[in-house]
């Protein structure tokens, strides 16, 4: 199948739209825990060929809106150093700290570069011995084995002047947190990138513990429509599974080199969600091996207080409690080009693509 | 709604809507007059019983040199694609130079050769120029400026007027697009080698030239540079009592532009283009125009992708390739590379 035009195809798309719709007769509330995905149903307008039983909430997939507002003023704070320079991804610039946003602190003359990866970061550090390069590692199973690479490259060439500030975070306590505060939640589209790394087998606990039924899904409409009619499937069977729609992508061991890699580097830490907290063992820092390439252990960087904006319901929108248009500030004080919750930032978080693909009202 | 920033950020030249809140809120604020407020692509009026075209823009990229062109050549092209979008015919340029020291005089030849052969080719020439030198920092490498003047030859083709617009009226794009800015994109990342498209950077003067000399049913025109398409469609959808439906599989993108953009995070409706001219056409008008557009080599890829519809007004909807309905908003921001 032609992977662009095949996964996109009108005529599947339609009849996967009519089994859907005669299937659920009854309501269904599934949550997609990926940015991409997010973005990817409102692009295509998936919900406009759905019925109207079939609800489709945005959990805390998107990296970016998760992260919070602390380590922004961190990064920023590091960036005011004397001679360090921080590297970031471009999704992160715009998201406001207590104390502004990267961008802004780039406009005011501080050192921050976009980077398409951390081996660009590692590559910039080696070009530039004078300057100290930090690189904010945030993102799930999908990006934290990058990182992991990115130290270990660092180590094996000896590249002393490149560090990592980590907010790297795991996907499953999260989606055990969502449920474990009692919300209605029929079924989780798993996320496809994460799952190529970690395999199945992190999301069997959910099943087991709580009944709700996984599928890990792919990108594309069709990808998206065919893991909806999975869902409904195992809902009206009353048999939840861990069941892989990406099979093109997804082995059920993942990608063994990758993990390994990430648990070289890293160990699980306790970590600051947006909107759900601190989360037990849900954050990855870098073990005492590598703590030369820790930019907590590098620098000595103030601590910032961990706050919401008033009147922001970015919490209540990454539980699936709300919707975006439900928020006072939405589409008014928070644009994309303003973004005042963390949800507006990135082109995958839920505010900014209602922003894009479901309009202002 | 407005969007507040206390300086100047990268995001307000990005082409998107906090460019148009600077442009409204400062510029037009204060130069404001009858023709300047029209906020089209070159500005129209009359010296003695004659209509001209007048318009500027400054050119700034990084790199300078990108697959299928450079900033010499971005900058003829766009400043001949204001004039044509107005419907008139270039006349003369100016270019302005501001360049940074220690720039190689080599480069700097080879961007002003480039300029000639391009003006050449379009039948325009350099009437005036100006070059100034700044300390190293302070710019980067070469920033030029080109201001255009364009004549209307032929007195019985009406001007282009967004008022006109209607229901039922067509949109038609002169080809593929996002080819110029994911090749920026892909020369900046180093990344030129793996792709098989180049910047269709162009003057369309080639393209429309002769097309502009009769009425064809065009109603109006605005080359869809920064902020993409989408941008483009939705600024000329503000304040007018329509609305316009554009279908996603007729839009015309490249397979390669798709998959490096889908890799990266962007959405090449909101890509950059040089050599693409978005045309509303009267209803009934659009088979004739699109053929003429077909048999040049800079409109082969022409296509009809949406029409002016009385629903949704001042909003353009995207009917998807899947057959869903979404909203098409204008650029926010810079389009930024995703995380994963």
């Amino acid at each position: 199948m032609n992977w662009l035009e095949g996964y996109r195809s009108r005529e599947l798309c339609e009849a996967l739209a009519m089994e859907i719709c005669r299937l659920a007769t009854r309501p269904m509330r599934f949550m997609e825990v990926c940015g991409g995905h997010t973005r990817a149903i409102r692009k295509f307008g998936i919900p406009s060929l759905l019925p109207e039983t079939i609800s489709l909430l945005s959990g805390p997939g998107c990296p970016v809106c998760v992260t919070g507002r602390a380590f922004i003023d961190q990064a920023i704070s590091l960036s005011s150093q004397e001679d360090t320079e921080v590297c970031t991804f471009g999704d992160l610039i715009r998201v406001n700290g207590n104390h502004g946003s990267l961008e802004k602190a780039r406009a005011e003359g501080k050192q921050i570069r976009i980077v398409l990866s951390s081996l660009d970061a590692v590559e910039h550090a080696k070009r530039n011995p004078e300057k100290k390069i930090v690189f904010l590692g945030i993102g799930f199973e999908t990006t934290a084995p990058g990182t992991a690479a990115a130290i270990l490259k660092a180590s094996r060439d000896g590249i002393g002047n490149f560090s990592v500030l980590s907010a790297h975070k795991l996907m499953p306590p999260a989606m055990e947190g969502i449920i474990s505060e009692g919300i209605p939640i029929d079924g989780y589209i798993c996320p496809g990138h994460v799952s190529t790394i970690t395999g199945t087998r992190m999301y069997q606990p959910i099943v087991e513990n709580f009944k709700i039924g996984c599928v890990i899904s792919g990108f594309e409409p069709l990808d998206l429509m065919h893991s909806i009619l999975m869902l409904i499937r195992q809902v009206l069977n009353d048999k939840p599974k861990v069941e892989i729609q990406y099979a093109r992508a997804v082995k059920p061991m993942g990608n063994p080199e990758a993990q390994r890699m990430m648990y070289e580097v890293f160990e699980t830490a306790d970590e600051w969600w947006r909107g759900l907290g601190f989360l037990k063992n849900s954050g990855l820092k870098p073990k005492h091996k590598y703590y030369e390439f820790d930019a907590r252990k590098v620098f000595d960087i103030p601590t910032f207080k961990e706050t919401d904006p008033k009147g922001c319901i970015c919490g209540e929108i990454l539980k699936g409690l709300k919707t975006p248009h439900q928020c006072k500030l939405f589409a008014r004080t928070c644009t994309p080009v303003n973004p005042v919750g963390a949800c507006m930032v990135s082109t995958e978080g839920a505010c900014q693509t209602w922003f894009n693909y479901e309009g202002k009202n | 709604m407005k969007e507040k920033t206390d300086s100047i950020l990268l995001s307000h030249g990005s082409g998107g809507s906090l460019m148009h809140e600077l442009v409204r809120d400062v510029f037009i604020k204060h130069f404001d007059n009858a023709i300047l407020g029209l906020e089209n692509d070159a500005a129209v009026f009359k010296a003695s019983n004659s209509n001209i075209a007048f318009t500027t823009d400054s050119f700034v990229v990084d790199p300078v040199f990108f697959p299928g062109g450079d900033i010499g050549k971005l900058a003829i092209c766009g400043t001949i694609n204001d004039l044509v979008a107005v419907g008139a015919k270039p006349y003369c340029l100016s270019a302005g130079f501001i360049l940074e020291e220690g720039f190689p005089l080599k480069e700097l030849e080879r961007i002003v050769a480039n300029m000639a052969t391009i003006a050449k080719l379009a039948g325009v020439f350099i009437a005036a120029g100006d070059t100034k030198v700044v300390e190293k920092g302070k710019c980067d490498k070469i920033f030029i400026n080109t201001s255009g003047i364009g004549v209307f030859p032929e007195a019985n083709v009406p001007l282009f007027s967004k008022k006109t617009i209607k229901p039922g009226d067509q949109i038609i794009i002169n080809g593929f697009l996002g080819d110029h800015g994911m090749a920026v994109i892909a020369a900046r990342n180093e990344l030129e080698h793996a792709i098989s498209f180049q910047s269709d950077c162009a003057p369309l003067n080639l393209l429309l030239g002769e097309l502009l000399k009769v009425d064809l049913g065009i109603k109006f025109m605005r080359d869809p540079t920064r902020g993409g398409l989408a941008t483009t469609l939705c600024e000329i959808c503000e304040g007018l009592d329509i609305g316009i439906k554009i279908f996603e599989d007729k839009v015309p993108v490249r397979a390669s532009v798709q998959g490096l953009c889908d890799l990266l995070g962007f959405d090449p409706l909101y890509v950059a283009n040089e050599g693409k001219m978005l045309i509303v056409a009267k209803k009934g008008s659009e088979q004739n125009l699109l053929s003429k557009l077909r048999k040049n080599p800079l409109g082969r890829n022409a296509a009809i992708i949406g029409e002016v519809i009385s629903e949704n007004k001042g909003l353009v909807t995207l009917q998807t390739s899947i057959g869903g309905t979404r909203i098409v908003n204008m650029l926010s921001g810079e389009q930024l590379p995703r995380i994963c």
